[in-house]
């Protein structure tokens, strides 16, 4: 924590998109809120179509027809983005917040150098000279652990291997020394040693130069061992948050339980693997109450209602949380 | 040493001997058309140099000034080599900066419509489709017949008959560009959209557009001859090839084949020399064919 200012790197109060398609409006996040203090990691975990890239998104107000954001306050530092002109946000993407995406392989343009690509990041935000950006480029490049970075800035994205390339995504993304870094699975598609090289990369990032990280996933495994904090997405809307060590070890939404439970290295060997019944409902088609009811083994009546967020510092949005610590359930 | 892309593209196209024999027949014809003036035996511009005394003479005769005319003269007198490489650069000249004048605003009306999208893609491509549902050389005739003749004229009807195949091309490239991540990366980093759109954007569009260029000058080229077959094209007093071939329509069956015969064979071999290229540069450049 940071408490010399007070004010987190990143403050997102009751954060709403929708998107307006023709078959009715697509609630793609709900009344997200969460808070990123400086220097930390806050991952974000749920599957696939749960809103949690939709979340990264609309920080960087990068969210396209015929989707908007409806509604709630982006604090970044204290100043609300969503006051901001188009211009004032353009300004600030790439500059105060980045964003790292999954595949490295889609992420770099195949017909540009690496050295221009990584200038004009810099030159679209800050007057320097050519030769200025140039040296902040080769420097962060050392400082993603790029070896040889001279040679490589003269080199074109197809002549570099998948973790180099998400090591220059990451170089990019650190050129302007950012407050808030939104990494949406950046190291899914590598190897699960690149994993690690990259994983323990951007926790030493985050502590040195003090900027907040969101770490968007579905590999609760990657939290673990990396995030401060974490919140869970369910159908585009918070289910659970609190200290990484909390939610996982005393995961109190059935959820986040059931999450859990699906990682293999946890079940016994022999016993059948615990899953999820069920798919993640269509956002179209949402079940009124709480929304993960008709997936859950301790739903009843009272779930019809739609369950608040609870206010504490591990909060929950669940009529019947569990209170066990993990282990005993599993 | 590593490949650069530029050596790898040009091992891949010299894999066809075809093409590169085509490429080479290309380099020749294109010096001919710029060095015309120098290389040419007369002027065929220059009403002064013609004599009407050395009209339609058979290839190997000899005119009145003593020079000897290898593929014969046109009924104006005019030695048929000087016209035909004075042809060749009017051809060329008209088709390929038709081409490119075309190739520019296609290019700028695609990545608009691509980009902006919504009413404004909705708009643009109904009109580029609306001209491409007449045939080209309906709405050149139709145009020519409108502004009269001349080369200026002939280079605007064939922009207008072109443009809508380079807009339609660079849209469809450019909206599948688009949703590519490298894009959204772009955005991320906060670059201004001019720059977004030209240098990270058009780029990446542009294999498909030299190739459907290569294609389209060949298809200039024939369309300006066609229309100045049909005597709407060019003044007589500067003919293209298509000029040409028309001066000497009336004598064929009069067995002057030669005034027709052989503005057609450099036409003929004109267009298949740059087909060939396209045809190679289409397969080299299709990422959906590459090894």
């Amino acid at each position: 924590m940071n408490a010399s200012s007070g004010i987190p790197a990143l403050e997102v109060e009751n954060l709403s998109t929708h998107f307006f398609t023709r078959q009715g409006v697509v609630k793609a996040v709900n009344e997200v809120s969460m808070r990123v203090e400086r220097g930390q990691i806050m991952g974000l975990v749920g599957e696939s179509g749960s809103g949690k890239s939709m979340t990264g998104y609309s920080i960087m107000g990068l969210i396209d027809a015929p989707g908007r954001v409806v509604g709630g306050r982006i604090l970044l530092n204290g100043t609300d983005l969503r006051t901001l002109s188009p211009e004032a946000m353009r300004q600030l993407r790439g500059n105060r917040v980045a964003m790292i995406f999954q595949d490295p392989m889609m992420t770099l343009n195949p017909v540009l150098r690496v050295d221009t690509q990584m200038t004009e990041a810099i030159l679209a935000h800050e007057k320097v000279s050519g030769d200025e950006a140039l040296r902040r480029s080769r420097e962060a490049l050392a400082t993603v652990g790029i070896p040889s970075p001279d040679e490589r800035l003269k080199s074109y994205p197809h002549q570099f291997s998948g973790g180099m390339r998400q090591r220059v995504a990451i170089a990019i993304a650190l050129l302007n020394r950012p407050d808030l870094i939104i990494a949406d699975e950046p190291t899914t598609a590598l190897d699960v040693t690149i994993q690690g090289q990259i994983l323990a990369e951007m926790q030493r990032l985050a502590r040195d130069t003090g900027t907040a990280l969101i770490w968007i996933t579905h590999d609760l495994s990657v939290i673990a061992g990396l995030a401060d904090t974490v919140s869970v997405m369910y159908a585009g809307r918070i289910v659970e948050s609190g200290p990484v060590d909390a939610v996982l070890d005393g995961a109190r939404h059935p959820y986040t339980r059931g999450l859990i439970e699906s990682v293999p290295s946890r079940n016994p060997r022999g016993t059948r693997l615990k899953q999820i019944p069920g798919f993640t409902p269509s956002l179209l088609r949402l079940p009124g109450g709480c929304h993960f009811r008709e997936r859950c083994p301790r739903a009843d009546e009272a779930c019809l209602q739609d369950p608040r967020l609870t206010a504490e510092a591990h909060a929950v949005r669940c009529f019947h949380p569990h209170t066990e610590p993990v282990e005993a359930s599993a | 040493m590593e490949e650069t892309p530029f050596k790898r593209f040009i091992r891949d196209f010299s894999a066809s001997k075809l093409a590169v024999l085509g490429a080479l027949t290309l380099l020749v014809i294109l010096f001919i058309a710029v060095f015309a003036p120098w290389i040419s035996p007369q002027n065929p511009y220059d009403l002064a140099q013609l004599d009407v005394l050395d009209a339609r003479l058979p290839p190997g005769e000899k005119l009145g000034n003593g020079n000897v005319a290898l593929l014969g003269t046109d009924d104006q007198g005019r030695d048929m080599l000087a016209g035909i490489f004075y042809g060749l650069r009017i051809s060329l000249m008209v088709g390929a900066s038709a081409t490119a004048v075309a190739l520019l605003i296609g290019a700028v009306v695609g990545m608009l419509a691509a980009y902006v999208g919504g009413r404004t893609d909705g708009v643009l491509m109904r009109i580029a489709d609306i001209q491409l549902s007449f045939p080209p050389i309906l709405i050149a005739l139709v145009l020519l017949a409108m502004l009269g003749q001349g080369t200026g004229k002939i280079i605007v009807a064939l922009i207008t008959v072109q443009w809508a195949y380079y807009a339609r091309t660079v849209r469809g490239a450019a909206l599948v560009e688009r949703r590519k991540e490298y894009i959204e990366a772009a955005r991320v980093l906060g670059l201004p959209a001019s720059r977004i759109v030209f240098r990270h954007l058009l780029p990446n569009c542009l294999p498909p557009l030299i190739i459907i260029a290569a294609v389209q000058v060949a298809s200039a080229i024939t369309l300006e001859a066609t229309l100045s077959f049909l005597g709407l094209g060019l003044p007589i007093t500067e003919p293209s090839l298509g000029l040409l071939i028309a001066n000497g329509f009336n004598y064929m069956l009069s067995g002057k084949y030669w005034i027709s015969l052989f503005p057609g064979i450099a036409l003929l071999v004109t267009i298949v020399a740059i087909n060939l290229v396209a045809d190679q540069l289409r397969d080299v450049l299709n990422p959906r064919l590459q090894k």
